[in-house]
């Protein structure tokens, strides 16, 4: 055989992946093979790869279950590597693990985005002394992804299991995208659980991709398929420069998408009444240009990138319409994350404001929920990106504070008409303040002398005695807050700080 | 049969439906009050109310059953 013959069938068969019965298996659950996955993530399906060749002279183990790849993306260079869940299940022996280090080295070196496709029953066990505990072992990649965290964007695409210490590639990831029914995150499978500790429950239920979106939090978007996950993991990083040293490119402005009706008549005159903050948003950003962060979870919290006029952006927004808006620990920590996100890669942050403040009572004090707002509190606080604060209607209690409010360094603090700043509402700061004195009066006069002192304390945080304090710096109607944002995001862009000098923080966690 | 439960620790504020009356899925079943907030608890699923485990003006905790339903 000529050497060019002998080179061509050895890639052929390496680039056939596994077992036929394997490439079957995983068609029946809507899986792509690896490459058919890297043929559509990639500009024209192309990419360069390298150790292909890995672990080829043993039999079956073509590539040794990973292919590692540099391509593009909508023409920029991003690296990839993604498991072969017809080798081995996507196992990681040595030279799996190897490949997967010298692709995050790839990635530093050329500080370009990191995407994981990840698709893996975890450690080879039979390898474990090459694999598991050594300088170059899978140790070593969790280390990596901590030290690129912020350099470069990480993206973890899960489209099956992503077991024991393998699930810690997705949780090191700023992004994980859940193929819902295939993907999964463990450290014991089920099986393992019942061995251990008794415990008998479903996969799906324990770890699965809709558990992960919905309970946990470590998933962040949920997708129907693969094609759909390849084409949210495409749009997620056109949010993004390559690395922390640039900014966000511009994109093409857009309207905002038309509404029924004026902004103004969409937000309720009665503090307590819900209203849905996403039609607020469409009113504000560029049409479909939202991309949300951990929709199913935490509700009561919205985060997403969005675009104003073309220029990328981050929003932090309370939902009154779920909980009421009050934040919660789980909303609290989704916060700090999304808020540590785009404080790295210079997305500038848009808070929409309207929160009772912090969830009170029993369940979340024993949640801890102090510690999970200190987390939101200290991620918004560092946040050095241009950061603006929109008091929408309420901004009660320390949801001011969480929310980027005046004494938290935003660039400015706006206020809609409809705004209410104050230690707490007026039902429950007349009764803090009076509780005995209404106790005191006759019943018959206690409901004209609430009414009056909720008068009198609505009267001293009128929004435009705040604007006359200088604690708010402009009041904008709704259907001008668009304009208003576009223009000041426009007018911050030159900011560029560094919050503070030290080693680091102690953060709270 | 299908349980609906609350969404936050808070006070039954008012009950929208009684026992026997068909509801659709998204539908206001009860509204809480917490936090001074009005939180509206909706039906996840069309069926005909059977129960109502709460009175208004009682405390519930985050995820006690408020009513349950049969399905359709």
């Amino acid at each position: 055989m000529k050497q060019e013959e002998r080179l061509e069938s050895w890639v052929k068969e390496i680039t056939t992946g596994g077992a036929e019965k394997y490439h079957d298996a995983n068609k029946q659950k809507g899986k792509l093979f690896v490459r058919e996955r890297l043929a559509r993530l990639f500009d024209d399906g192309r990419w360069t790869e390298d150790g292909m060749f890995a672990n080829c002279l043993e039999d079956g183990l073509p590539a040794d279950g990973v292919v590692t790849a540099m391509g593009k993306i909508s023409g920029r260079t991003v690296c990839v590597m993604a498991n072969d869940s017809t080798v081995k299940a996507g196992s990681w022996g040595a030279r799996t693990v190897e490949k997967i280090i010298r692709i995050q080295e790839t990635a530093e070196n050329l500080e370009v985005p990191l995407f994981y496709l990840v698709d893996s029953a975890g450690a080879r066990i039979t390898d474990q002394l090459e694999m598991f505990p050594g300088r170059r072992g899978a140790g070593r990649i969790f280390f990596n992804q901590v030290k690129l965290s912020g350099k470069i964007p990480q993206i973890c695409l899960l489209f099956g299991p992503s077991a024991a210490g393998g699930a810690y590639i997705p949780a090191f990831c700023d992004i994980v995208i859940m193929v819902e029914g295939n993907a999964s995150m463990y450290l014991g499978s089920p099986r393992m659980a019942e061995m251990v500790i008794g415990e008998k429950v479903s996969l799906e239920e324990m770890g699965g991709a809709e558990m992960h979106c919905s309970v946990s939090g470590c998933g962040d978007v949920l997708v129907k398929s693969e094609e759909e996950a390849i084409e949210k993991a495409k749009a997620y990083v056109s949010y993004f420069a390559p690395n922390y040293k640039q900014l966000p490119e511009m994109h093409k402005a857009k309207e905002p998408k038309s509404l029924p009706q004026p902004l103004a008549q969409l937000i309720p005159a009665n503090q307590n009444a819900p209203f849905d903050m996403y039609s607020l948003l469409d009113g504000l950003i560029d049409e479909g240009s939202f991309f949300e962060i951990k929709a199913l979870f935490a509700k009561e919290l919205i985060t997403g990138f969005a675009r104003i006029g073309g220029r990328s952006i981050g929003i932090v927004a309370n939902q009154p319409k779920q909980k009421g808006g009050v934040l919660f620990h789980d909303s609290a920590d989704k916060a700090a994350r999304f808020i540590t996100l785009c404080d790295a890669f210079h997305l500038p942050l848009l808070f929409l404001a309207d929160v009772p403040g912090f969830m009170i009572g029993t369940r979340v004090e024993r949640a801890g929920i102090i510690r999970h707002g200190a987390k939101m509190i200290a991620a918004m606080a560092e946040a050095t990106v241009p950061k603006i604060s929109v008091i929408v209607r309420k901004a009660y209690g320390a949801g001011l504070y969480a929310m980027a409010g005046p004494a938290f360094a935003p660039d400015c603090c706006l206020a809609l008409p409809s705004a209410q700043i104050a230690v707490m509402g007026p039902e429950a700061a007349v009764n803090a303040v009076y509780a005995k004195k209404i106790q005191s009066l006759p019943k018959e006069e206690r409901p004209a002398f609430i009414q009056e002192k909720r008068e009198q304390y609505q009267e001293n945080i009128d929004i435009y005695r705040m604007a006359s304090e200088l604690i708010v710096d402009a009041i904008v109607p709704a259907d001008r807050l668009r304009q208003e944002l576009r223009e000041r995001f426009d007018l911050y862009a030159s900011k560029y700080q560094v919050f503070t000098e030290r080693k680091h923080a102690v953060y709270p966690v | 049969m299908k349980e609906i439960k609350a969404a936050m620790a808070g006070n039954v504020w008012k009950i929208q439906v009684l026992p026997g009356e068909k509801v659709t899925a998204g539908q206001e079943v009860v509204i809480l009050e917490s936090m001074k907030m009005e939180i509206p608890i909706a039906a996840e699923a069309d069926g005909v109310v059977v129960e109502i485990k709460v009175e208004e003006g009682g405390f519930v905790n985050e995820d006690e059953v408020l009513l349950t339903l049969n399905l359709e």
